[in-house]
């Protein structure tokens, strides 16, 4: 691939090759060296891909370099600066070596620049936007192609017969035919570089840009058949070869889109038994639809489309299919690859056009050109769209116009097409790249230069960019089935009849075949966006987590955000779900035995002795598997510790308030006050070690209103209060009560305690390692814990794909409990928690709230539920972590063994 | 044609269906009511093939059935239909009441399709029977729930733990409403 691509960079660089080739030849090719060299200066043998690579890092540091200014960038599109960065290499390279160097080849430009982009765009294309306009779409792709090739190249022919054009310039109206067949295509590459940045709204955006990639298959054509019509020359043309030519259109598009259609069940289908091979997926990706172009491009049909059909068609199975660091890979990979085919576009085209040696200059075809491509857009978009306008529930107005019109950006295809041609056939060829740069420098640089002010002045609907909600990907759904609904009744078979068609074959059928099973039971759209949504917030939790913390030790994250009194703000109340299982942990201390006594020591001195070296301690390393990337498990590590101190601090804090309710705080959280209140109720006059039953069932009646809570509030802000002076009063009656009298020796190391937290928080975060909530603990637990927890640790925080895949209900767990009679022995019912640790994991509990202000009516239930688990007990150790749908299992102890 | 012409000026004015469109709605109705009684049941409607898969199906039946009857004439017919013609720029008609098509009644038409208790507000219940419909058996009950639970906290503003209409059209203001609650009448 890299010889292949030499012929793109020419000769070496002309500066190193010059200066360094008589040095070294001596050296490495002359005569046999007398003996062994200590250095020997190899240039020619990594000349090719060394040159390659070098031309990319120039292209990347000069993106680097545009974009340090953000005032430039925000006004000049980077391929304009990318093509005057070209021009000026170009002149560098001229005045060193004499020659022009390194241009744009049409080889490698079709073979390895292109497929990129293409890919790149189709596989991100917006499906839904797509086919909700593809009618309009493929109007202006192909009507809109074949009138500007033809409007165009008569054009050119009648200035050339009216005498504008001088008569150097020796073509016919076939030879004019073909250039505007090549010159009429609006360019992906340009289109995409230079509306990307200006935000248009999203259906301009999408009607432009699919345009521009259909319409390969016009554009191929049209030149393929002007092509071999110059190369016959027009007396031989019979009236078959026109039919032919029509023939071909479609094979050649149909063909193309067939292609890219059947490379994409193929890849769909080879990703769904990739479970074993993770590790490569990606290339699959990118070696099939890669596939798709070079068939495509060997049967002379249109690649573009079937890359474009490949992508487009494969998305939806294949991102079901791999595994989700699968999918970020092949997002980077493939937005790398094509910004660095893009920008090495760009700077080629810039430096081809130094070559003056293929020019031919004319100022009358030029401006022509210029003239025309510029009207015959612009004609041809407002009849289309007239036309179009007939059938469209939206009209596209005539601010939509000028920005379409103004838009058709030509770029590197027409260059790549017009250096192809043959000078032998076409003797005004050089005319004719003259011609073409000239137009694509005033496409890509005027227009792309002036369209941002345009559309800003326009006042053109920009694209909104709000964050996908349930409600909206709901409704909508269910719009598409009133829809689909209406267009049955009225009898109608539209647009809304076939999609539904299809969603119903899609389903049956094609689903079934090219998802896995795993993946097609879970497949919906729906619950795609509410997985989306519950990553997007524990991103941000875990972003946010951080200094929140660290100010004020036990502020919730959610504070400054909340401003509705009702407090229903979703991503409070999933975090309110989240700390409930920190409140599990509270409660866990009452059950305490020898040996977790001792667990407790050791962990203890691992915490403190073992922090640091710790991320070394996995270092095997797997060519076939990525167990766990570094970046991960510092993702981890941010959130395990902000867990454990929050829980830590959290635990002071209600030590505390048992006992003293003097000092006021200054607190704002709302969330905080109803943990107050119920802390406070649970805790009334009671020493804060018995938290156990009939604490909670305190707790329990008084959640039961906001009111309640409301009111209490001002109480619970006083007592949220208490210093960290009470937590040694707490530890002491802890052992006091002889409950634990471990506890001891390990309250006085220094380290183990640096916020000074009760010994009983000390332990909280091991024991849960034991249990199911290990997810709060720092790593370190995982040292201690018998291996096969050590498993179900990785398990459970394996990835963000883990956080969601479980359904977590809130609700339907409460139901499900039955509510235990209180006091009963160990009922030991392995309750399927599943919905509780995984929000609980995306959602740190910012303080044990363990949905209390959710729980009205089941709240008791809950409640009790989640005060009383004990676990960790070493019989119970072993449950294996569950499935994905359940990976916890928490086995409630009831009456404690005290 | 079995309309009389002053039914059908009335038609015109209510729906701004033209001429054409009412012809060919009519003789839609014609075809689909089996009995030739001049009204569709219920029974009528299921007869469509396509009616009997969509999820939604049957709450769509019984959005075109007022209440307390079983049946609906064509005035009905076409007035439900009349929602989804294509919001046209110029017909603002003059006396002041909101045509069928507007934006407004496009969502107070699927809102109802929600609502099947009509106090003006998706309860919780209401939005989860919508979404069993809807998802079928591919996902469980509880994160149905879920999602439930958080698409009413998305949209609930007065903290009443449902959506009330307000609520509704608050949501969905993003969403061009106009493109995606309407289809192309044939004439």
């Amino acid at each position: 691939m890299l010889r292949a691509a030499l012929p793109l960079l020419g000769l070496p660089l002309a500066g190193a090759g010059a200066a360094e080739e008589p040095t070294q030849e001596p050296g490495s090719w002359g005569e046999p060296p007398p003996g062994l060299t200590l250095f020997r200066w190899q240039w020619h043998e990594v000349e090719a891909p060394y040159l390659v690579a070098l031309w990319i890092l120039v292209a990347s540091l000069a993106k680097i370099v545009f974009h340090l200014s953000r005032k430039v960038t925000s006004l000049v599109p980077e391929s304009c600066l990318l093509i005057l960065l070209g021009l000026v290499l170009g002149g560098i390279v001229l005045a060193v070596a004499k020659k022009a160097e390194y241009q744009l080849e049409p080889g490698t430009f079709f073979l390895f620049l292109l497929p990129p982009i293409v890919l790149d765009s189709g596989y991100f294309m917006p499906s839904r936007l797509f086919f909700d306009n593809l009618g309009a779409i493929l109007t202006y792709a192909v009507v809109g192609t074949l009138w500007n090739a033809f409007t165009t190249g008569a054009a050119l022919w009648g200035l050339q017969q009216a005498g504008l054009v001088a008569p150097r310039v020796q073509a016919g109206l076939l030879d004019f035919l073909l250039f505007g067949s090549l010159i009429s295509a609006v360019d992906p590459v340009a289109v995409l570089a230079v509306f990307e940045e200006v935000h248009v709204n999203e259906t301009l955006f999408i009607i432009v840009f699919g345009e521009s990639l259909l319409n390969d298959a016009v554009t191929v054509v049209l030149y393929k058949v002007c092509n071999s019509f110059v190369e016959m020359g027009s007396a031989n043309v019979q009236v078959t070869d026109y039919l032919k030519g029509v023939a071909s259109l479609f094979v050649v598009s149909l063909g193309g889109a067939a292609v890219g259609l059947v490379f994409a069940f193929l890849l769909a289908l080879t990703t769904r038994f990739t479970k074993r091979v993770r590790i490569i997926e990606p290339l699959l990706v990118f070696l099939l639809a890669y596939a798709a172009y070079l068939t495509a491009e060997m049967a002379s049909l249109s690649a573009i489309l079937a890359v474009t059909m490949c992508g487009l068609g494969c998305k939806k199975y294949v991102e079901a299919n791999i595994s989700h660091k699968s999918r970020t890979a092949v997002k980077y990979t493939m937005k790398t690859l094509a910004s660095c085919a893009e920008t090495v576009i760009f700077m080629l085209l810039g430096i081809s056009a130094v070559d003056s040696s293929k020019w031919a200059w004319d100022s009358g075809l030029v401006l022509g050109t210029l003239f025309f491509i510029l009207f015959f857009r612009a004609l041809g978009v407002v009849l289309q769209t007239w036309m179009l306008n007939q059938f469209r529930l939206v009209p596209l107005d005539k601010i939509d116009q000028v920005v379409m019109s103004y838009g058709g950006l030509r770029g590197a295809v027409a260059f790549a097409l017009v250096i192809l041609l043959d000078r032998t056939k076409v003797p005004a060829k050089d005319y004719f790249v003259a011609t073409t740069i000239v137009v694509v420098f005033f496409t890509v640089i005027v227009q792309g230069l002036t369209i941002k002010p345009l559309v800003k002045w326009l006042k053109v609907k920009r694209s909104e960019h709000h964050k996908p909600t349930l409600n909206q990907e709901l409704h909508e759904h269910t719009f598409d089935h009133i829809l689909a609904a209406v267009e049955d009744v009225v009898g109608h078979h539209g647009y809304h009849y076939w999609r539904d068609r299809w969603e119903q074959f899609d389903k049956k059928y094609l689903s079934q075949l090219l998802m896995r099973r795993s993946a097609y039971r879970i497949r919906d759209q729906i619950w795609d966006v509410y997985y989306r949504l519950n990553i997007r917030d524990a991103i941000s939790f875990v972003d946010q987590g951080g200094h929140v913390l660290s100010s004020t030790g036990l502020t919730l994250p959610s504070m400054p955000s909340r401003n509705s009194v009702a407090e229903t703000s979703v991503t409070n109340l999933l975090r309110e779900s989240g700390s409930g299982a920190c409140l599990d942990l509270q409660v866990i201390d009452t059950v305490r035995s020898g040996r977790d006594r001792e667990d407790a020591v050791m962990h203890h001195l691992l915490c403190g002795g073992l922090y640091k070296p710790r991320r070394r301690y996995k270092a095997s390393c797997s060519r076939h598997f990525i167990s766990e990337d570094a970046q991960e498990r510092q993702d981890k590590e941010i959130f395990q510790q902000n867990m454990k101190r929050r829980l830590e601090s959290f635990k002071s804090t209600k030590h505390n308030i048992c006992f003293t309710k003097n000092k006021p705080r200054t607190r704002k959280a709302s969330r905080k006050k109803k943990d107050g209140v119920a802390n406070a109720e649970a805790t009334n006059g009671k020493p804060p070690r018995d938290l156990g039953f009939q604490d909670t069932a305190a707790v329990i009646l008084t959640v039961e209103s906001e009111e309640e809570e409301e009111s209490d509030s001002s109480e619970t802000e006083k007592e949220d209060d208490e210093g960290i002076i009470f937590v040694a009063r707490a530890t002491s009656e802890v052992l006091q009560e002889g409950k634990f009298s471990g506890s001891l020796e390990i309250c006085p190391s220094p380290r183990i305690i640096p916020p000074s937290p009760t010994c009983a928080e000390k332990e909280l975060p091991w024991k849960s390692g034991q249990g199911d909530l290990a997810v709060y603990v720092s790593s370190e637990t995982t040292k201690i814990v018998p291996v096969d927890m050590q498993t179900g640790w990785n398990q459970s925080i394996s990835s963000l794909e883990s956080l969601a895949s479980p359904p977590c209900t809130q609700a339907p767990t409460l139901t499900r409990l039955p509510p235990h009679p209180l006091g009963t022995e160990e009922p030991q019912a392995p309750l399927d928690l599943s919905s509780d640790p995984r929000p609980s994991f995306a959602f740190p509990p910012s303080l044990a709230k363990a949905g209390r202000s959710r729980s009205e009516s089941s709240a008791d239930i809950s409640q009790q539920q989640e005060l009383q688990p004990l676990m960790g007990h070493k019989n119970h150790t072993h449950l294996s972590p569950g499935t994905a749908n359940s990976h916890w299992c928490i086995q409630f102890n009831r009456g404690g063994r005290l | 044609m079995l309309l009389r012409n002053e039914e059908l000026e009335a038609i015109k004015k209510e729906t701004g269906f033209s001429h054409s469109q009412i012809a060919r709605l009519y003789k839609r109705f014609t075809t689909l009511d089996k009995e030739e009684n001049g009204t569709l049941s219920r029974e009528d409607f299921q007869r469509i093939p396509e009616l009997a898969i969509n999820p939604l199906g049957d709450r769509i039946i019984s959005a075109f059935i007022p209440d307390g009857e079983d049946q609906v004439n064509f005035r009905g017919f076409i007035r439900i239909l009349a929602h989804f013609r294509p919001i046209d720029a110029k017909s603002k008609d003059g006396n002041g009441s909101e045509p069928l098509n507007s934006r407004i009644n496009k969502l107070r038409f699927a809102f109802q399709l929600y609502d099947l208790d009509k106090d003006d507000k998706i309860s919780r219940s209401e939005l989860l029977q919508v979404l069993h419909m809807m998802v079928g058996v591919n996902i469980p009950d509880e994160q149905l729930g879920v999602i439930a639970d958080r698409t009413i906290q998305e949209a609930d503003q007065d903290g009443d733990g449902a959506i009330s209409f307000t609520e509704f059209v608050k949501v969905l203001e993003k969403v061009q409403i106009e493109q995606k609650m309407s289809i192309q009448f044939l004439d």
